[in-house]
C-alpha cells in the first residue's frame, strides 16, 4: 500500500542494522537467553570429527603441495564451522551446490579420503577423470554438484535444480555456498530475483570471509554486508556467526524448514574469516597483516565448539588426539597410494564431450594415438595410457 | 637494453601510458594494491593513486560495462579481466557494446579508447578454466580488435598501440609465458603496428602462422625441419583482427605450402579463417593442403595437457606430411 508524504525522504539502508545470531561465546559457553539447538551427541559428535578432519586434510595437502607433490590447494581454515554446521543442518539428501572452498561439507557427508586424494592427483579413479584442477570435488552419492571454477555460476543453477525439486515434491531442498566476493555477480542477483519469484526451496549461504582473494570486503561491497539484499528480493534472511558452529547449524536448520515447508528461499550470511591464504598459489602477507590474522585465528571455530562438547561430556582431549594421529596417517598413506595411480586413459580426454563420442572426436582421438606411438618418450601419460614402453622407445626426434 | 620478461614489459608498457596521459585507467579483479594476481598492475596504484588503479568488485560484465562508459566519456580504460576463462560474463557487454558502439551510433559515440587485457591459454596445469584460448569468439565480432603478443618486446609495443588505438582492443596475453618468456626490452616509448602480421623467419618450403604462446612451440618445429633440410617461413600474425592477410598471401605464393596452429579446438578455430582465405587467394599456388594443428575439440584437459596441446612434435609432422604430400 502506497503511502503518500510530502517532503522527500531518502533512505539509505542505514536504518535498518542486521544483527548477528550467535550462541556459543568463545569459551564454549551459550551465551545468556541462548538455548541450545536440538543436537543429539552422535550428531554433535559428527559434525565436530568433519570440522576437525577438514582442518587435517587441509594441513597435509598444503603441505604436501609445497612439497611439489600436487599442483594446487585450497583450504578452508577458520571457515569449519560455516561449512559443515550449514551442511549438518541439511538432510544428507539435499543438494549442495558448492564454491569451491566447502570440503568440509563433502567430508560431513563421508566422502572418503581416498576419494578427496584420487579428485586431487587426478588419477584414473578420479571421478571427475582428471580434467580438472584439485579441489574440484564431485559426488552424485553424496549430493554434491561438481565444482566449476567460474564464480557464482552454481546460483541461480540452484535455484533451478531447487525449482525441479518442489515440482518433484520429495521435500528436498538445495544450498548453494558461494563467498562475498562472488555475490557481486550478475548470477547472484539473478538467482536470488528467480528464486523469490518463483517460491523456490532454496537457501543461499554466503560466506564472508572478509576477502576476495586480495579484495577486502570493503572493496566488494559499500552496505552493510551481502544479507541487506535480501530485502531487495523480499526474502527472508539471517546473519549468522560462521564461527560458532551451533548458531550455523541452528540457523540452517530453521531455514531449511521454511525453505521445504513453504517453498521459499532463505539467504544465510555466515560472518567469519579466511584464515589460510587463499590458494596455494596465493600470499597473503601482499595485502592484509599478521595482527588481523592473529585476531582471528584466536576465535578459531574448532576450538569453540570443541570446548563446548568436552564440557558436555561428549568429547575428550584423548579422543582428540587419537583422531588426529589416525586421521593424519590415514591422508599420508592414502596420499602415497594415490599418487601413485595411473593418470586417466587416453580415451578420457575425448569421452563426455557428449553422450556419445562424435565421429569426428574418434578421427582427433585415433590420430593422437598414432602421433604419441611415434614419440611415446614426450608424451609419458598417453604413452602409458597405450602400455608403450617408454625407456626404450624412439627417441622424439623421430626417424625422419 | 634492460631485459624484462612479459608481465614486466606489460607493466612498463602500463606505466608510460598512465604517465603519458591521465585519461588512462586500470582496474579490475584484485589489480590495485597487489598488483593484480599475476603482477601485471603492480606499483601502479602507489605511483598513480586510487583514483586511477584500483580493484573492482567481483563482477566481469560490470567491469566491461563500466569500462564502456567510462570510454564513452572519453576516458582511456584498460581492464583486466583476471583469465579469459572469465570473460564470458562480458561477452554481451564486449560483442553488443564494446564492438558496437561506434556502428550503432552514427559515430556519435564510440568506445575506441578502451583496452581489455586478459591472461590466456594452456600448458600450466590449469585445467578446464584456467586454460581457455577464446580468441575466435572474439574474432567473428566486426568492431572488435584482437591482438596476441608472443614475448615481452612484442608485448610492450603492441599494448601501447593498443591503449593509443582509436578502436577497442581485446589484448590477449599468453600467461604460459608471463614469466617464462625474457629478452631485450627497449626503456623507451615505441609502438608496434596493429593489424601487420610479422615475419619471424625467413624460409622457402613452407609457411607456418600462429600467435601468441604458439610462436614458441612453431619455432621449435621449424629447427626440427630445418634439420631435416626443410627451409621454414614462420610468421607471427600478431593481431586476429584485424589480420593480415597480405603477408600470409605473399609468403603462401612463395613456399606453396602452409600450417597455421593455436592451442583452441579445430572446429571453428581461427585456424579455419586463415586456412578458408588463403585457399581463395594462393588457390593455384598450393602444393598440399592447408594444414591446422590445433587442440581437439573438446574442453581443456588437466593431466593429458601435454596429449592435448599442440606442441612442437605436432606441428612438426604435419611439417613432413605436407611437405611428403
Ligand atoms: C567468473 C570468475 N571471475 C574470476 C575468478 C577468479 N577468482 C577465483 S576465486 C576469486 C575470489 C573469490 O572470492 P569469494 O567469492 O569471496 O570467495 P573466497 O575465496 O573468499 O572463499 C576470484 C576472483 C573466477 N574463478 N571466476
Amino acid at each position: 500500500m502506497t503511502q503518500y508524504v510530502h517532503q522527500p525522504a531518502f533512505l539509505t539502508g542505514d536504518e535498518f542494522s542486521i544483527d548477528t545470531f550467535s550462541l556459543l561465546d568463545p569459551e564454549g559457553e551459550l551465551y545468556e537467553g541462548a538455548s541450545e539447538p536440538a543436537l543429539e551427541r552422535d550428531h554433535a559428535r559428527r559434525l565436530y570429527q568433519a570440522m576437525l578432519a577438514t582442518r587435517i586434510l587441509d594441513e597435509r595437502m598444503l603441505a604436501a603441495q609445497r612439497q611439489g607433490r600436487l599442483s594446487f590447494y585450497m583450504q578452508c581454515t577458520g571457515e569449519e564451522a560455516a561449512v559443515v554446521g550449514a551442511t549438518a543442518a541439511l538432510n544428507d539428501a539435499d543438494m549442495i551446490m558448492a564454491q569451491y572452498r566447502e570440503q568440509g561439507a563433502l567430508m560431513y557427508r563421508g566422502f572418503t579420503i581416498d576419494e578427496f586424494m584420487n579428485q586431487l592427483f587426478g588419477n584414473e579413479l578420479d571421478y571427475g577423470k582428471g580434467r580438472q584442477m584439485p579441489i574440484h570435488y564431485g559426488s552424485r552419492k553424496l549430493h554434491y554438484m561438481t565444482i566449476s571454477s567460474p564464480l557464482a555460476t552454481q546460483i541461480p543453477q540452484a535455484t533451478g535444480y531447487a525449482y525441479g525439486q518442489k515440482l518433484a515434491g520429495d521435500g528436498h531442498c538445495t544450498l548453494t555456498f558461494f563467498g562475498e566476493g562472488a555475490a557481486s555477480e550478475g548470477d547472484f542477483h539473478a538467482a536470488l530475483n528467480m528464486a523469490s519469484v518463483h517460491q523456490v526451496p532454496v537457501i543461499f549461504f554466503c560466506r564472508n570471509n572478509g576477502y576476495a582473494i586480495s579484495t577486502p570486503a570493503i572493496e566488494q561491497f559499500a552496505a552493510d554486508g551481502i544479507a541487506p539484499r535480501a530485502f531487495g528480493y523480499h526474502m527472508h534472511v539471517i546473519r549468522v556467526d560462521g564461527n560458532d558452529a551451533l548458531a550455523v547449524f541452528e540457523a540452517t536448520t530453521q531455514a531449511r524448514k521454511i525453505a521445504v515447508e513453504k517453498n521459499q528461499p532463505v539467504l544465510i550470511e555466515a560472518m567469519s574469516y579466511r584464515l589460510a591464504a587463499h590458494s596455494s598459489s596465493d600470499d597473503p602477507s601482499g595485502y592484509r597483516s599478521k595482527d588481523e590474522e592473529e585476531i582471528w585465528r584466536a576465535k578459531d571455530p574448532l576450538l569453540r565448539l570443541k570446548k563446548w562438547l568436552v564440557k558436555k561430556g561428549w568429547w575428550s582431549e584423548e579422543e582428540e588426539a587419537a583422531q588426529q594421529e589416525s586421521l593424519r596417517k590415514e591422508v599420508l598413506d592414502t596420499l602415497k597410494r594415490a599418487e601413485k595411480r595411473s593418470p586417466p586413459p587416453l580415451e578420457s580426454l575425448i569421452s563426455d564431450v557428449y553422450a556419445d563420442v562424435t565421429p569426428a572426436l574418434q578421427r582427433q582421438l585415433d590420430q593422437l594415438k598414432r602421433h604419441i606411438r611415434r614419440y611415446p618418450d614426450a608424451y609419458p601419460k598417453g604413452a602409458k595410457s597405450l602400455d608403450l614402453d617408454v625407456d626404450t622407445a624412439t627417441d622424439a626426434q623421430g626417424d625422419a | 637494453m634492460p631485459t624484462m620478461n612479459m608481465l614486466q614489459a606489460i607493466n612498463n608498457a602500463l606505466d608510460i601510458a598512465m604517465a603519458e596521459d591521465e585519461k588512462v585507467i586500470c582496474f579490475g579483479e584484485d589489480v590495485g594494491v597487489f598488483g593484480g594476481v599475476f603482477r601485471a598492475t603492480s606499483h601502479l596504484q602507489d605511483k598513480y593513486g586510487k583514483a586511477r588503479c584500483f580493484n573492482t568488485p567481483l563482477v566481469e560484465q560490470g567491469i566491461i560495462g563500466f569500462a564502456n562508459g567510462l570510454a564513452a566519456q572519453g576516458s582511456v580504460p584498460v581492464a583486466e579481466i583476471q583469465f579469459a576463462d572469465y570473460i564470458f560474463p562480458a561477452f554481451d557487454q564486449i560483442v553488443n557494446e564494446t564492438a558496437k558502439f561506434r556502428y550503432r551510433s552514427g559515430d556519435l559515440f564510440n568506445v575506441g579508447g578502451l583496452t581489455i587485457r586478459t591472461p590466456y591459454g594452456g600448458g600450466i596445469s590449469g585445467g578446464l578454466y584456467h586454460s581457455q584460448s577464446p580468441e575466435a569468439y572474439f574474432t567473428h565480432t566486426p568492431g572488435l580488435k584482437v591482438v596476441v603478443p608472443r614475448n615481452p618486446y612484442q608485448a610492450k609495443g603492441l599494448l601501447l598501440a593498443a591503449i593509443r588505438d582509436p578502436d577497442p582492443v581485446l589484448f590477449l596475453e599468453p600467461k604460459r609465458l608471463y614469466r617464462a618468456a625474457v629478452g631485450d626490452v627497449p626503456e623507451e616509448d615505441y609502438q608496434l603496428p596493429i593489424g601487420e602480421a610479422e615475419i619471424v623467419k625467413d624460409g622457402s618450403d613452407i609457411t607456418l602462422v600462429g600467435w601468441g604462446a604458439q610462436m614458441e612451440v612453431i619455432g621449435k618445429a621449424a629447427e626440427l625441419a630445418e634439420e631435416q633440410g626443410i627451409s621454414c617461413e614462420v610468421i607471427d600474425l600478431r593481431s586476429l583482427l584485424p589480420w593480415d592477410e597480405d603477408t600470409v598471401a605473399e609468403s603462401v605464393f612463395k613456399t606453396g605450402r602452409l600450417i597455421v596452429s593455436h592451442e583452441a579446438p579445430l572446429t571453428g578455430g581461427f585456424a579455419g579463417e586463415i586456412a578458408a582465405t588463403i585457399q581463395e587467394r594462393c588457390f593455384l599456388y598450393l602444393e598440399s593442403p592447408i594444414a591446422r594443428v590445433t587442440g581437439l575439440d573438446t574442453p581443456f584437459p588437466l593431466v593429458l595437457e601435454k596429449e592435448y596441446l599442440p606442441d612442437h612434435l605436432k606441428i612438426f609432422e604435419a611439417i613432413r606430411e605436407s611437405v611428403n604430400f
